[in-house]
């Protein structure tokens, strides 16, 4: 559970992603998918990352948690170097990956069974249950996961992610296959955990609305080859509720996203 | 009610079975050197039933040690060809190859080879023949792991042995069971293809050997009706074991 603080603290950017160019190699030859990308994430900051589908954005999540080395240009956490993955960071798919032979409580203690594993089981399962407990699955933790509609399973793999306090959270589509009124009771779950337990964190998404109510920043990537086409600062108020999207603000915010996306796709004769 | 019900359908048609069987004979008025009835059985049974507890005891060892054989060695060639596309690519023909082989003409090869080993070469073959389906099952458990599955414990620097024991062995158990229900019954068709085929004396093939020669039907049927109690009980047992391990893989009925 313990922190690894970086050593050099100089760099205020938690994650910093400068240039990164990677290619996928196949069969009909290289497949860029990143062309000179920079993203910059201060500590305790929700970045949400924009973009056409395929433009390369779960390349990216992997690369942040340290599962591949870019062809070029380096990842850091921390003023750390990233090569490898690394104890503090915690993931979440649009699959919620959850272990069918353990119980909702186990499958959320999984990480700590990795990272902490002198850790008592008392504490394990006490700082599961709190988690739990604050997302509303009180009372299900001896439950298996097909026992689970899919919303209840989302909520457990996103305790899982954090249960181990990682640094950075990084979330490709994690809500992406909930109907859209679940949706947004867990886009409120993430801000009432964001508010107890802060944490940095980079999510993918599809859903424009979903990165305005979820974000500080959100970061439009252009279609494939994906580079950082356009950063939109969220100035709403940290303690933002579903009505916060139907402000003018919000609204101005959302169109602006979505000309972006049209010019990501390539649909904007401005571009092409 | 459910339990009664549960119970009595099988009764029923096993009862239904026999009853049919008995009547095919009656109605072609078959002497007892020609096809035997189920009604012969049972004198059978009671005639020779020390040789069945004893020849029953010795294919049943042979038979789950070479499933424990298997097991093993099949558990082992499925991990190497899981986690490695070269071993995949180089040991699948093979497999398949040797499963194609009718395990038959396989017994004169290895009686000649092992002369004498009649218990070697009886678990052997039940080895031989049932290994392919876990080897096989396991591989391919393995190999389609999805990758977020590994990456929620790559990502938090787990070592391969650890993503496997807490994650590849669970999630492959269902398929390796699968795959045990087949081979439990090979195992019991390699443990009396050598006992029938290559003459010893030992097992229930050979009671069944005997009876032939002797020209006692009653006693031939008899064999096969112990042969397949056995292999219920053999089949039951792996169903048991999975409830056990696998029982997770069982969804709920609604």
């Amino acid at each position: 559970m313990s922190r690894v603080l970086g050593l050099c603290h100089h760099m205020s950017n938690l994650i910093e992603i400068k240039g990164v160019t990677h290619a996928y190699r196949t069969k009909a030859g290289p497949l860029p998918v990143l062309d000179n990308l920079n993203v910059s994430v201060p500590e305790g900051e929700f970045c949400a990352v924009v973009g056409p589908s395929g433009c390369g954005k779960s390349t990216l999540t992997r690369l942040v948690a340290g599962l591949m080395k870019p062809d070029q240009g380096e990842v850091w956490l921390h003023g750390e170097r990233v090569t490898s993955p690394r104890k503090t960071v915690g993931m979440a798919f649009q699959n919620p990956v959850l272990l069918e032979w353990r119980t909702i409580l186990d499958n959320v203690i999984l990480p700590l069974e990795i990272v902490a594993p002198r850790m008592p089981q008392r504490d394990r399962e006490a700082r599961a249950m709190h988690l739990l407990e604050m997302v509303g699955l009180k009372g299900f933790e001896r439950k298996r996961p097909s026992e689970l509609s899919g919303g209840m399973r989302q909520r457990a793999s996103l305790c899982r992610s954090i249960v181990h306090k990682p640094d950075v959270l990084i979330m490709d589509e994690p809500f992406g296959a909930l109907d859209a009124f679940t949706r947004e009771d867990l886009w409120q779950t993430m801000r009432d955990l964001r508010a107890a337990e802060p944490f940095t964190c980079v999510l993918i998404t599809h859903d424009l609305r979903e990165s305005v109510f979820l974000g500080d920043q959100v970061i439009v990537l252009s279609g494939r080859p994906a580079r950082t086409q356009h950063v939109l600062r969220v100035d709403l108020p940290a303690d933002r509720t579903i009505d916060s999207l139907y402000t003018p603000e919000a609204a101005e915010m959302l169109h602006l996203l979505r000309d972006q996306i049209r010019i990501a796709q390539g649909r904007d004769g401005d571009i092409h | 009610m459910e339990t009664l019900q549960k119970i009595a359908v099988p009764v029923l048609a096993i009862l239904a079975f026999l009853g049919f069987w008995e009547f095919i004979v009656w109605i072609n008025g078959w002497p007892n050197f020609k096809m035997a009835s189920p009604s012969d059985l049972p004198p059978a049974f009671a005639r020779y039933s020390h040789l069945f507890i004893e020849m029953g005891w010795q294919t049943l060892w042979r038979t789950v040690a070479g499933l424990a054989l298997a097991v093993l060695f099949g558990t082992l060639l499925g991990m190497a060809m899981g986690f490695s596309r070269i071993a995949r690519d180089a040991l699948y023909p093979l497999l398949v190859g040797f499963n194609a082989i009718p395990k038959a003409t396989l017994v004169p090869v290895i009686a000649l080879l092992f002369i004498g080993q009649h218990d070697f070469n009886t678990v052997l073959m039940a080895f031989l023949i049932s290994f392919f389906p876990i080897a096989v099952s396991v591989g391919i458990g393995l190999s389609t792991l999805e990758p977020e599955y590994r990456d929620i414990l790559r990502s938090l620097g787990a070592s391969r042995i650890t993503i496997f024991r807490k994650i590849a062995l669970p999630k492959t158990l269902p398929e390796f069971f699968g795959a045990l229900k087949v081979s439990v019954t090979l195992a019991f068709i390699g443990t009396n293809l050598v006992e029938i085929v290559s003459p010893h004396g030992r097992g229930l093939g050979a009671l069944f050997k005997s009876g032939e020669t002797n020209g006692d039907y009653p006693l031939m049927f008899a064999v096969l009706i112990a042969l397949a109690v056995l292999g219920i009980v053999l089949y039951y047992a792996v169903v048991a074991l999975e409830r056990i391990f696998a029982g997770w893989a069982e969804r709920p009925q609604n």
